[in-house]
């Protein structure tokens, strides 16, 4: 019983695993591309012309089997890293997404030491 | 130990003083200049009349091709169309027109009452196939070479300045 319980559970989890996997939500794209002709708006949040185009396309792209991130380079291919407001990491931006660990690591270095001194005070 | 801890606020504070300065000082506007250079994408833009598709090797045959994004509603368009029309007695280049977004009757009309200045005119009702050229806003104009490379990207209308450059390009 145990066994089947446990082969059920299993073959549950994988096949939650591959559906989400295979899904891509086009509402998560559309709150990560900038509007181009909007001030400081997602694509998600804005109705112009352009945001309405671009919701088709990223529509068409999803029917063809892309995935989020082919869709993100295909965007940032034809208007550049700034249509995506979570850009990928590469070498101009390298610094920004490092920045938050090196931070973390430093403060827990300074907050070890300040505890290992005052302990051995 | 204290001392080490002041000069990390100190570089902190100097760090985003840093950021925001240059941050401040970038210009954020979005360019297509990333472009130029670049070979144009596949090329599949439906005629304006009848069920037939413009491709690359339509364009090919031309020494320059200027791709003039355009639409009846857009009131820039209507500004910049002396210039196209001017630009059309060019021998070395070639014109295609696309109509973006447009009623089929209203672009009629436009043209009647304007002048047709396109070799080819296409068009893409939804606007779909201007994505893939990169274009947000009309009027858009790409000027490619017979490699079908991007030697220069208008967007907004084109001015005199940009008309001396187009002349110059393609002489």
């Amino acid at each position: 019983m145990k066994f089947k319980l446990t082969l059920i559970i299993l073959f549950l989890n994988f096949s939650l695993l591959y559906g989400t996997e295979k899904t891509v939500d086009q509402n998560i794209i559309y709150k990560n591309l900038r509007c181009l002709v909007c001030q400081g708006q997602s694509i998600a949040d804005s109705n112009s012309d352009f945001a309405q185009t671009i919701k088709l396309v990223v529509k068409n792209l999803i029917k063809d089997g892309n995935t989020e991130a082919e869709i993100y380079l295909f965007m940032a291919d034809k208007y550049g890293e700034w249509i995506v407001f979570k850009p990928q990491l590469n070498q101009h931006n390298f610094i920004l997404w490092s920045l938050p660990y090196l931070i973390l690591l430093i403060g827990g270095l300074i907050i070890y030491s300040f505890f290992r001194k005052s302990s051995q005070k | 130990m204290q001392k080490t801890i002041k000069i990390l606020i100190l570089i902190t504070f100097f760090f985003i003083l840093g950021v925001f300065f240059i941050g401040l000082n970038k210009n954020n506007n979005y360019s297509t200049s990333s472009l130029i250079g670049k070979k144009i994408p596949p090329v599949n833009l439906e005629y304006f009349e009848g069920n037939k598709f413009y491709k690359e090797d339509d364009l090919k045959k031309n020494n320059f091709t200027l791709i003039n994004f355009w639409a009846s509603w857009c009131a820039p368009c209507r500004a910049e169309h002396p210039l196209l029309v001017k630009l059309s007695k060019e021998k070395n280049l070639t014109l295609l027109g696309v109509n973006f977004k447009d009623k089929k009757k209203q672009a009629d009309i436009f043209l009647n009452d304007f002048g047709n200045p396109y070799d080819f005119l296409a068009k893409d009702e939804q606007g779909k196939n201007s994505v893939i050229f990169g274009i947000y806003g009309i009027p858009e104009s790409i000027l490619i070479n017979k490699d079908l490379i991007i030697l220069k990207k208008f967007v907004g209308p084109l001015s005199s300045e940009d008309f001396n450059s187009i002349v110059e390009i393609i002489n």
